[in-house]
């Protein structure tokens, strides 16, 4: 059995390291948008707010898997035609800018309307008072959910398989396809999963500690 | 108007500005002058304005009409093009940011950035909208904090100190930027009666340095001592407005200002 595994190591090892890859770019490229959309659903003009808004609520209310086949399966017949690599990372991003959004809309909204104010007092330009006033206050109540929202992108990620990626998941699926072993090979791959999201719950705890400057 | 503005001595100028909130009329033509180094103290009923008329001196309420000028410029509206016949445009968020830096607030709830610490919360504006560098910007902070009795207090984070400090810190920082005027929103308000006096004998030897200063309290006593002017806002309007002794005395013929001042002895002594 353990030489099994070993024998199939190096073609899992590949599908780990994709795993990781479509989960980094989702998690950076959601932060990203879910950032500048999240201050936009905040702070922008009317039009601005009820377009983010609409956005979020519709993609929350679409289960990811269908996202990832309509991402896949419908973008080709309005003429986008994208490889199934770059749709399955489009669907998880599109999936988790919308989380990104809220997180952000709640961390900011946690911080009390005194501290833009005194921070408009002494004469700081709105982007001043985001970088150094908001921003720093509302990134101990973002961490949390966002760390958790990472974890559920590497567990998420194992979707891509349906469309033929072979990640982690299709990896070990592949080498039970030939081997027959499906019990130890699957717990060694849940084993995989836990290690990472486990190490990530970890450094964000860690984190979180690191910024616990407000009572409350 | 902008001519005779920049040759009177009124270094805060307001000018009949109303404000209403839905149909609320909060401020119904309000003015009031407020000359180089004086101490004006508003006071009047919960409702009645005051601290409107002051959040709209640095502009974090925005007026209907009339005009509000320090220095002779007009706080948060330029002239519009002629093509509109000159209404007013709101200002810039950058033109905004830099008359609120020439304007010191201090709040009832502190506001200190609960991330900073004490220097930190001082050393922000002076970094990042003065230019000052972080050794200018910290010997400059930590001048203000002796100044207000907070030395030793420097790298202490606001959640580690009491109301009054926390608030003396709130005043160090609103000085520290050397702003015009100095406004000051109920800011002992919130604090425990005890520690209301260190608060005040800081705001005490700001005015003894000349600092011009337009305070909204309920300290009776303090708003007699330390002020130059009182104005005593009912409705939304100034109702009263003279020389502490005029405007305080028990004999006065104003009918609201009476009942006020009746209403606050009752309550207060």
């Amino acid at each position: 059995m353990l030489g099994q595994i070993a024998y199939a190591l190096p073609f899992l090892a590949q599908g780990f390291a994709l795993t990781l890859w479509v989960s980094l770019l989702v998690v950076v490229l959601s932060l990203i948008a879910g950032v500048i959309l999240g201050v936009g659903l905040v702070y922008g003009p009317a039009p601005v707010r009820w377009a983010v808004r609409i956005f979020s609520d519709t993609i929350r209310g679409i289960p990811i898997l269908v996202l990832i086949f309509f991402v896949y399966y419908g973008l080709p017949a309005v003429g986008i035609h994208l490889q199934s690599f770059w749709a399955a990372v489009l669907a998880l991003t599109l999936f988790k800018t919308a989380q990104v959004v809220e997180y952000l809309r709640g961390a900011v909204a946690s911080i009390p309307k005194g501290q833009s104010e005194a921070a408009m007092a002494i004469g700081l330009t709105f982007r001043q008072r985001l970088a150094y006033v908001i921003f720093p206050q509302a990134f101990r109540r973002f961490l949390p959910p966002w760390i958790n929202g990472v974890t559920d992108a590497v567990k998420g990620s194992a979707l891509v398989s349906l469309l033929g990626i072979t990640d982690l998941m299709q990896a070990i699926n592949q080498v039970i396809g030939r081997t027959y072993e499906a019990m130890p090979l699957y717990i060694f791959g849940a084993l995989i999963y836990f290690a990472v999201n486990y190490a990530l719950s970890y450094a964000s705890r860690r984190l979180e500690r690191r910024f616990a400057f407000i009572r409350d | 108007m902008a001519t005779s503005s920049n040759t009177s001595t009124a270094l805060l100028d307001i000018a009949e500005v109303s404000k209403s909130f839905g149909a609320v009329n909060v401020l119904r033509s309000v003015s009031l002058t407020v000359a180089k180094g004086e101490v004006v103290t508003v006071i009047g009923p919960s409702g009645s304005g005051k601290t409107t008329l002051l959040r709209c001196v640095n502009f974090l309420e925005s007026y209907d009409s009339g005009s509000i000028r320090i220095d002779g410029k007009e706080v948060g509206f330029r002239p519009g093009p002629a093509r509109n016949s000159g209404a007013r445009q709101r200002r810039s968020e950058r033109d905004l940011a830099a008359m609120r830096a020439e304007t010191g607030m201090v709040f009832q709830g502190f506001n200190l950035f609960p991330h900073l610490t004490a220097a930190g919360n001082i050393m922000l504006g002076l970094t990042k909208v003065r230019g000052k560098s972080k050794t200018e910007a910290r010997s400059i902070a930590e001048h203000w904090l002796g100044r207000v009795g907070l030395g030793h207090k420097a790298d202490s984070l606001p959640a580690e100190l009491s109301g009054g400090q926390q608030q003396r810190v709130g005043i160090a920082r609103a000085v520290a930027m050397e702003p015009k005027i100095l406004l000051l929103d109920e800011i002992t308000s919130a604090l425990d009666p005890e520690l209301v006096g260190e608060v005040l004998a800081v705001v005490r030897s700001l005015a003894e340095d000349g600092m011009t200063m337009v305070m909204v309290t309920h300290e009776m006593a303090f708003a007699r001592d330390a002020s130059s002017r009182i104005v005593f806002m009912a409705d939304g309007g100034v109702s009263a407005v003279g020389p502490p002794k005029e405007v305080l005395a028990e004999e006065t013929t104003n009918e609201r200002l009476r009942t006020f001042l009746a209403r606050f002895r009752a309550s207060h002594f």
